[in-house]
């Protein structure tokens, strides 16, 4: 449990991580919380010979509101986002999200651009980011560039972002009124890592139907998906058991499923498909 | 007098190991130490074809590399302490030279500056393998094919047959016989603190000094001084704070010998901190057995047989007592019933894999198991509730002591009761009619009932290994401070406290003058070490009576003194007074004394013991008295100590009721405690608090068995389950409210009547969760579910049927 020898760099500005990380490219890891990369690094799945420490930078740990945007800076921790006021009030799901993931001391250390820059398929964050349809703006020797959370996850462990691009800042639309929101998991009883986590956001119309819905879905899958068949499903129907049972039933549609000790690829979908139903009953509960 | 015993009295250990200022072995830090890492087979079963270590030697820092073939028979074998007819032993040394035989098995260690160093240059050492067939399954290891040592031929290391009774015509009288393959699966015990071992061999006096993260400071000093070969007399072994053992580290590693033997060749310090992923890999493991059982009954309950062939995985290698962990299973298969026919047939075998041994119960959990399992496969058979089978094979307390068909006499008990307060806390009947309205609405709901009986406090030397006794050393310093000497060193247990409320109970000082020395072979008398629940019943009664011998030294001295006959006086929280004057007046005399602070005054001079006219005096008068020896009666020793080494006559049999009540969900097969009621009867108690922890702890590593924990090799022997991010230990939030209780039914095996309870849980918690998942899925025709009990196999069942 001891990594190979690395070299540390604490930059103060993002530009000089940036600089950094394109003069040492993959022989460099950039390190946020660090509860994904010090245990990987401790085990010798990861060993990188640069260790880029980007939370020395000043002003990348904030939770704001621009217009019609939540922004939050990358270095964000878990526990600011579980512990604000303000997103309880207006973006549920994410405080309801962060609240899930791991412990009191993974989540007063990990933050959000760090899980999502390493895109674990069984992390929490990427189901919630895709059901809140959010986007990544980062930043590179070229500048900034924004990405869209469908495109952001490409496999496991691998995101869109360039290798010499650093993820600064993810924006959320704010939710409209009557936007149902939730979050449910089933936690790996040893990892704490989601068997299946289901982030669902919704909105009711004035007649009562599902205006749109957007379900994401992480654990199940090399990568955290858009449940679309889901979403199609409930999109412009009424939001009985009924329906909402017949549109949960395709939240593993055309999905590789993973297998594990805990959970083969068969009960993963079915748990997809229950945990799916109730996190969707569970949001317009709220309404 | 009882002014602490009985008392929930809070850890005295706790505010430093609260505040990170105890010293485990890692926290011991001496000058120009070198560190060591090993290099690990990465294959469960393979030839070494050829070690290269010379990149690893030329890497800066490294001091020194050893392989196995480099040590050869330097070092003894690592021992086995179990006393089986016809048991093979594989020859067993602190590396491989020639095979490797699990994954995880040490084949070289890496000396150098500093641990990075040391880690980095294991990468370097290259190994040739040659593959060899591995066999991992102890059924498949029983029957041929893949042979772990040739040179036995097989792989059974050892049959055994135990027990009383004629157990085929009991079973063929029998009304029922039922027969249930269950398995007790392997466990890792993840003691928080991983072992650790620090080395140091000073070669002017020729001694050396190891400090090991162990249950068994002194055994461990006779094994290694046998293994190194140093006299025992120049061997030293301190064990530090131990976070946590569970069993795992009542054992002799080849690594605490190496590190010994290392040091010895150096000249210097050596330190060795197991790793998270070591610990997983080479720390033993626990459980490990595939049975069969058949238990006969007759219509109305009564079981009359029990049989139990078992495959015991023992691994590759015997640690301390791996083949013995078995046998302690055969003497616990009667429970608490009266069956009169009992048959254990353990086939132990040889498999690629780390060797199991003693984890928290030590073959009784598995006993418990089996036992509490076919209690409720009668009722199932004969459609009885549960706790009327149980009820009907009890004894009666006026049955006690009660021989079992395994050949032990249970000291005492009285089951019906702990049984009843237990339905009682539960509101049993209640319970059942909510289930019955439950199934009525859908929901599953099950309620598991164990009843237990556990052997505590090992034990008789004739039982055991390497002695069962333990000792005490009880000593009134001359300012009448107290200090106790234990050779029942702790690994969290808490005896730096309860001891201290026998002590000041027992010589009626205040508990913070007492001290608890442990785990140091040069300043504690022998000892054997604390495991099997036997700390306070064993080691805490040779305080007791240590003190009983002391104060009667001090009558004497108190008489001699007070110029009375000895018969005059008497003993009483003020000290030893003279009758027939009431305490109250003579307290005034002596009590300013006993309050002397310590450390007041420094460079002061004892006082001079003011005696006359006094019709009563302190302790701390006596102990002044007793070592400055200017006034002691003729012919005594001066001083005022007394050792005392208690031989118990028996083991103590604890006993209790637990159960578990459960919800099924039903589209998931996920599992939700709804209630765990537990009432534990361990004798009497000295520390409620302590108790009541011990029991919590229990309980949880039972819900980890019968829920979430397994050591999985796969078919190659590779560990899956290598990390704690694959192996489920429970953690505070899965765990439901614990509502404990407890009845006292005291043992007439020791003064106190104190039985032990450091495993109770363990061995009674893991049936009653299993009994309350498999009452649960009954209505689907369910009599049986082994462990753990995943959601997806519960979901399988609910979703095929439903």
């Amino acid at each position: 449990m001891i990594p190979v020898q690395f070299d540390y760099v604490a930059p103060a500005t993002l530009d000089e991580a940036a600089r950094l990380l394109a003069e040492h490219q993959d022989e460099a890891k950039l390190l946020a919380g660090g509860h994904s990369l010090i245990p990987a690094m401790k085990l010798r799945l990861a060993q990188p010979s640069l260790l880029i420490d980007i939370g020395r930078i000043k002003d990348l740990a904030y939770i704001t509101e621009e217009g019609d945007q939540i922004r939050i800076g990358a270095m964000t921790t878990h526990y600011q986002i579980e512990a604000s006021e303000r997103l309880k009030e207006i973006c549920p799901l994410l405080p309801e999200c962060a609240a899930s993931i791991g412990d009191v001391q993974v989540r007063n250390k990990g933050t959000i651009g760090g899980s999502l820059a390493h895109a674990d398929p069984a992390a929490d964050w990427p189901a919630a980011i895709l059901a809140l349809d959010a986007e990544m703006i980062a930043v590179g020797a070229q500048g900034e560039r924004t990405i869209r959370a469908q495109d952001f996850f490409v496999d496991m462990l691998t995101t869109s972002l360039e290798p010499n691009e650093i993820l600064r800042e993810i924006r959320v639309p704010q939710p409209q009124k009557n936007t149902a929101q939730a979050y449910m998991k089933v936690a790996q009883p040893a990892s704490g890592f989601a068997v299946v986590g289901i982030a669902v956001n919704l909105t009711r119309g004035d007649d009562g139907r599902c205006q749109s819905a957007n379900i994401g879905i992480t654990g199940v899958a090399a990568k955290a998906y858009r449940a679309s068949n889901v979403e199609s499903a409930l999109a412009g129907n009424a939001l009985d058991e009924q329906t909402i049972a017949a549109a949960a039933a395709h939240a593993a549609d055309g999905v590789d499923a993973n297998s594990d000790l805990y959970a083969s690829a068969d009960y993963r979908r079915h748990l997809a498909e229950v945990y799916t139903r109730r996190a969707i009953q569970k949001a317009i509960a709220k309404l | 007098m009882s002014k602490f015993v009985g008392q929930r009295v809070k850890r005295t250990e706790d505010p430093r190991l609260i505040k990170g200022l105890g010293h485990y072995v890692d926290d011991i830090r001496l000058p120009d130490t070198l560190h060591v890492a090993f290099l690990r087979s990465m294959y469960a079963h393979a030839r070494i074809t050829n070690i290269d270590v010379s990149e690893a030697m030329n890497t800066p820092g490294v001091v020194a590399v050893y392989t196995g073939r480099d040590l050869g028979e330097k070092i003894g074998p690592v021992p086995c302490a179990a006393a089986l007819p016809d048991l093979k032993v594989p020859d067993h040394r602190p590396l491989a030279s020639d095979k490797v035989y699990f994954v995880g098995h040490p084949i070289a260690a890496v000396v150098a500056t500093d641990r990075y160093a040391a880690r980095d240059a294991v990468d370097l050492i290259m190994v040739d393998y040659e593959e060899l067939a591995v066999v991992v399954d102890p059924e498949e290891a029983a029957k041929g094919g893949a042979v772990v040592h040739e040179k036995f031929g097989d792989n059974v290391a050892y049959k055994l047959t135990a027990g009383e009774g004629d157990i085929d015509a009991a079973l063929a009288s029998a009304d029922k016989v039922i027969k249930q393959r269950i398995l007790n699966q392997r466990l890792a015990p993840i003691a928080m603190e991983p072992r650790g071992v620090l080395a140091r061999y000073l070669p002017g006096e020729e001694e050396l000094t190891v400090w090991s993260s162990t249950q068994i400071p002194h055994l461990l000093r006779t094994q290694l001084a046998l293994m190194i070969g140093i006299p025992e007399n120049k061997l030293r072994v301190i064990t530090p704070e131990v976070g946590g053992g569970f069993g795992s580290k009542l054992n002799v590693y080849g690594e605490e010998a190496l590190l010994g033997w290392i040091s010895m060749q150096l000249g210097k310090p050596v330190k060795w901190i197991e790793t998270r992923r070591e610990n997983m890999a080479s720390t033993i493991h626990g459980r490990g057995q595939v049975g069969y059982i058949e238990v006969g009954c007759r219509n109305d309950g009564t079981i009359t047989g029990l049989r139990y062939n078992v495959f015991a995985d023992l691994g590759a290698y015997h640690q301390l007592l791996t083949p013995a962990i078995p046998t302690l299973t055969g003497l616990m298969l009667s429970g608490c019933y009266k069956i009169p026919a009992i048959q254990i047939n353990v086939t132990g075998v040889f498999t690629n894999k780390m060797a199991t041994d003693a984890y928290r119960g030590a073959g009784r959990p598995e006993a418990t198991y089996v036992v509490e399992r076919a209690a409720d496969l009668v009722a199932a058979e004969l459609g009885l509730d549960p706790v009327e089978v149980r009820r009907r094979n009890f004894p009666k307390p006026d049955e006690f002591p009660f021989k079992t068909a395994t050949g032990l006499f249970y000291d005492s008990g009285n089951y019906e009761a702990a049984l009843d307060k237990a339905l009682q806390n539960a509101d049993y009947a209640r319970l059942r009619e909510e289930q019955k309205r439950a199934r009525d609405e859908g929901r599953i709901i099950g309620i598991g009932v164990s009843t237990y009986v556990e052997i505590c406090a090992l034990g008789p030397s004739q039982a055991m290994p390497a002695g069962g006794w333990e000792s005490a050393t009880v000593r009134i310093e001359p300012t009448g401070k107290v200090t106790i000497l234990t050779g029942a060193s702790p690994h969290g247990q808490g005896q730096e406290t309860s001891f201290a409320q026998i002590a000041a109970d027992e010589l009626g000082v205040d508990i913070g003058d007492v001290t608890v020395i442990h785990g140091d072979t040069s300043i504690v008398q022998y000892g054997i070490g604390t495991f099997g629940s036997r700390a306070t019943a064993v080691g805490g009664t040779a305080v007791y009576i240590a003190i009983e011998r002391l104060k009667e030294k001090a009558n004497k001295i108190a008489a001699h003194l007070l110029q009375a006959d000895i018969s005059k006086v008497v003993w009483d929280e003020n000290g030893f007074n003279l009758e027939p004057e009431p305490a109250k007046v003579a307290a005034g005399a002596g009590v300013p004394e006993a309050d002397l602070p310590a450390g007041q005054a420094p460079g002061a001079s004892l006082p001079e013991p003011q005696i006359e006219g006094k019709k009563s005096l302190s302790l701390q008068d006596i102990a002044l008295a007793a070592h400055l020896a200017k006034d002691l009666p003729p012919d005594m020793e001066p001083g005022l100590s007394a050792t005392y080494f208690f031989e118990p006559k028996n083991f103590t049999f604890p006993f209790g009721t637990h159960i578990a009540i459960v919800e099924i969900d039903r589209e998931t097969g996920e599992i939700k405690f709804q209630r765990y009621v537990a009432v534990d009867d361990c004798g009497k108690v000295i520390n409620p608090m302590l108790v009541d922890g011990q029991v919590q702890g229990g309980i949880v590593q039972a819900i980890g068995q019968a829920l979430y924990e397994e050591v999985v090799y796969d078919e190659q022997g590779q560990l899956v389950t290598g990390t704690l991010m694959d192996y489920a230990v429970p953690k505070a939030a899965m765990l439901p409210w614990f509502e404990l209780d407890r009845t006292e039914t005291p043992t007439d095996v020791n003064p106190m009547g104190v039985k032990g309870v450091g495993e109770a849980g363990t061995i009674g918690a893991t049936p009653a969760i299993v009994n309350a998942v498999v009452d649960a899925l009954s209505p689907y025709g369910i009599r049986h579910i082994d462990m753990p009990i995943k959601p997806e196999n519960v979901w399988k069942i609910v979703n095929q049927q439903s």
